[in-house]
């Protein structure tokens, strides 16, 4: 009797885990297509998270034998491969799909099968580029992970050199992110011109929404050409056309263009969704409106712009014309404008502010500083004759590094912590959040300050070992010793995740006292975002509601 | 909070934002403008640094009445849209199968063009880098003919069984926007391969 019953409850929780699952596979809804790419993005952050600790490991004695040299070209190419297309991208997209229908108060996204396509490519994607490690000679031997860098010059990519399915377990994988990003980028923009709800014209939009669709149509131009630059790549190891085989005329060169057409402009693709958290999260908890609206849009246009015409100074030690480095130097220099209007802005906007320092402005204050700092390095590897000193160098690394962990994982830090509450309906912990930002603060730091020393004196990077005598050693041990203290950090900030889900306080619809749409809805939203489509008058439709006495529809 | 005044403000502006199939459509032509720059830039970076075998000068002959037959079938699918805006159904049926028509005489222009090209001048996508870069983009463009060609059909198929209605104009609209972009491709690809770089 007792037995069929505990069966009964048994055959009814895994039917209802079923369910929970096949909803979730088959779902088109913008938020939980919104969380798939977040838990997805997560899931491979630790994985290359470890990578680029086990790099640490190897690196931070001299002749260290704790990986093998091709085990380390694997672990370079998947952690920065892994790190750029299946974090950066699907965490953007993520809180993206999230967030912008909310925002601007429409039910789902243009095309939400279109979306939930874009998704599963990506997901796929990051998939294939870790089912590498099983192909070949299997686990041990390590597979035939990708070895050629996630710049994969030609021609490293060339049969003759890279035999095996390494090559092509990497092209297909970037591939398909790139198709999915293109998906996701259409979707965007689309929603944000034919979505919006009554009232939410182009200059009311949230800053957020705004510099989505400026990251969204960078995309468009520069992702395509990364796929147009994988099919010639595919093309030429599966039917033996010449792209960029040297042998019978091709150029290596064409490659690094065809590359870094891409590349350069993908890390502004990468940060403008840390400026769009900045330009929700830093008003917020200042009590003040964003200092400058109208200048903070030019200033994204602006930035979108002029990096899709710098690519090049990434390619300043290949030897182009005096001319050409020229052009790009000055192009390069010239970002500096109008990121240096949004600093001005976000300081103007904390000047006289009401400043409360909960976990997501940390990370805000945080990221303002170190994009600062990494702007300054930036500039310097900007200009040419510098840059041909320390091209190839750690000196790099560190200032990429400033940029996306110290700048870009800063800012999604925040972004977490920030609308975590209107994701689960809980509050994450402050008090772990705060240990999470102070330890990986000092982390970030002890790892990243000192990387630029031994790249000073001549540490090259993507070497796998070096010897004693070359005095590198003591800032290695400090660089990686900075590399467990954000591991921890990190491990705290999952733990918070995982913890507050479950025990965190209920947060209510709008915990910050925020002024953006999603805050006018319950705690995680309803399926169908608004039983009424909202009407706004201003930029701040729940300040309005809040502080009649003082509404932004006065002023505008 | 008073959620209420939220959602019931007075605009009683009219509020008409663009149709989502042409925005969408829009930003995918701009996403696939770019792919063809990059096989064009491919194509005209190596112009003449093919190290043996045919160069375009020897192969290539200039496919005029093909090249009509695509261009004219911008105007037949600019009718056809026209006829379902009116709700001329039949009239559409008759433009969207003439607009096949033409794609089809182009299509099967470029297949003869290969098949010679491949049999009598030995030039194939391995031969040299005009090989390469010829197969390539033309491939590229003919692959989008052929995508188009059978989404005109659907439609055709549909207007056949009375389903193409004044409520379709917009897909077909949509529709008519890929294959001008499509046309439009064709003649950089034309000025490009076959004026310019012979
Ligand atoms: C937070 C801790 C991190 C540590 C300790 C770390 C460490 C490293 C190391 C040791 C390398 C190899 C450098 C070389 O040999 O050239 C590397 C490369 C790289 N990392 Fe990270 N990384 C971290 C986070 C990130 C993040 C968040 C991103 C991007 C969003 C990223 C993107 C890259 C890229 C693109 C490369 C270049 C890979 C290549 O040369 O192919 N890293 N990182
Ligand atoms: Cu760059």
């Amino acid at each position: 009797m007792d037995g069929t019953l505990v069966e009964a409850e048994e055959i009814a929780l895994r039917n209802s885990a079923l369910q929970v699952l096949h909803n979730w596979v088959t779902t088109v809804d913008h938020k939980k297509i919104g969380l798939m790419y977040i838990g997805s993005s997560l899931l491979f952050l630790v994985i290359a998270g470890i990578e680029a600790l086990v790099m640490r490991i190897q690196l931070a004695i001299p002749n260290n034998t704790f990986v093998s040299p091709q085990a380390f070209n694997r672990l370079f190419t998947m952690h920065g491969t892994t790190m750029v297309f299946f974090v950066g991208m699907s965490i953007l997209f993520g809180f993206g799909n999230y967030l912008i229908p909310l925002m601007i108060g429409a039910r789902d996204m243009a095309f939400p099968r279109l979306n939930a396509f874009s998704f599963w490519c990506t997901f796929f994607g990051g998939v294939l580029l870790y089912f590498s490690y099983v192909g070949g000679n299997g686990l041990s031997g390590a597979g035939s992970a990708p070895d050629v860098g996630w710049w994969a010059y030609a021609p490293l990519t060339a049969r003759p050199f890279s035999p095996g399915h390494s090559t092509d377990y990497w092209t297909l994988a970037v591939l398909l992110s790139g198709v999915s990003s293109i998906g996701s980028a259409v979707n965007i923009v689309t929603t944000v011109v034919s979505m919006r709800c009554p009232g939410m014209t182009l200059g009311r939009m949230p800053l957020l929404v705004w510099l989505y669709t400026v990251m969204s149509m960078m995309a468009f131009v520069t992702v395509s050409p990364l796929t147009a630059a994988q099919i010639m790549l595919m093309l030429d190891r599966y039917v033996g056309s010449h792209f960029f085989d040297t042998q019978a005329g091709g150029s290596a060169v064409l490659w690094m263009h065809f590359f870094w057409i891409f590349g350069h402009p993908e890390v502004y693709i990468l940060i403008m969704p840390a400026f769009a958290f900045a330009n929700e999260i830093i008003p917020v908890f200042s009590r003040k409106a964003i200092f400058g609206y109208p200048a903070m849009v030019a200033a994204s246009v602006g930035i979108g712009f002029v990096s899709l015409s710098v690519w090049a100074h990434h390619m300043f030690t290949v030897g182009m014309s005096a001319g050409a480095n020229t052009f790009f130097v000055l192009a390069t220099l010239t970002v500096a404008i109008p990121t240096g209007i949004k600093i001005f802005n976000w300081l103007a906007t904390l000047w006289g502010g009401k400043i409360h320092f909960t976990t997501p402005m940390l990370f805000a204050i945080g990221f303002l500083f170190q994009f600062l700092l990494a702007g300054l390095t930036g500039v310097m590897v900007g200009a040419a004759p510098f840059d041909w000193q320390l091209s190839g160098s750690y000196f790099v690394v560190a200032h990429f590094h400033y940029v996306l962990v110290g700048a870009i994982l800063f800012m999604l830090f925040a972004a977490f912590y920030y609308w975590y509450p209107k994701m689960t309906g809980r509050m994450a912990n402050e008090a772990l959040g705060k240990w999470h930002f102070w330890l990986f603060l000092i982390g970030f730091h002890v790892t990243f300050d000192f990387m630029h020393i031994p790249g000073i004196l001549g540490m090259p990077r993507r070497i796998y070992t070096y010897e004693a005598e070359r005095g590198w050693m003591v800032w290695n041990l400090i660089v990686s010793s900075g590399a467990l203290i954000q591991a921890v950090a990190t491990l705290i900030f999952v733990w918070n995740l995982i913890w507050s889900y479950f025990k965190g306080p209920l947060a209510g619809p709008d915990p910050w006292d925020a002024w953006t749409l999603e805050w006018s809805t319950s705690s995680p939203p309803p399926e169908y975002n608004f039983a009424i489509t909202p009407v706004v008058e201003s930029r701040r439709p729940l300040w309005d509601l809040k502080h009649p006495e003082d509404s932004d529809s006065y002023y505008e | 909070m008073n959620e209420a005044a939220l959602f019931t403000g007075d605009s009683n502006e009219a509020w008409e934002l663009p149709s989502r199939g042409i925005v969408g459509m829009l930003c995918l032509i701009v996403a696939e403008a770019t792919i063809f720059l990059i096989f064009v830039v491919a194509y005209v970076y190596y112009l003449g640094k093919s190290l043996a075998g045919s160069t375009p000068h020897d192969v290539l002959s200039i496919p005029i009445f093909t090249t009509i037959c695509l261009l004219s079938s911008s105007i037949t699918v600019h009718l056809a849209v026209s006829a379902v805006h009116h709700g001329r159904s039949m009239l559409a049926s008759i433009w969207l199968v003439a607009t096949v028509l033409l794609g089809t005489i182009f299509i099967s222009g470029t297949a003869m063009e290969w098949y010679h090209l491949i049999y009598r001048d030995g030039l194939t996508i391995q031969t040299n880098l005009f090989g390469t870069t010829f197969y390539s983009l033309v491939g590229l463009h003919a692959t989008h003919v052929i995508f188009g060609l059978l989404m005109l059909s659907f439609a055709f198929l549909f207007s056949l069984r009375g389903h193409l209605t004044t409520e379709q104009s917009n897909r077909m609209e949509v529709l008519a926007l890929y294959w001008h972009f499509v046309d439009a491709v064709w003649v950089v690809v034309f000025l490009v391969v076959y004026v310019l770089g012979r």
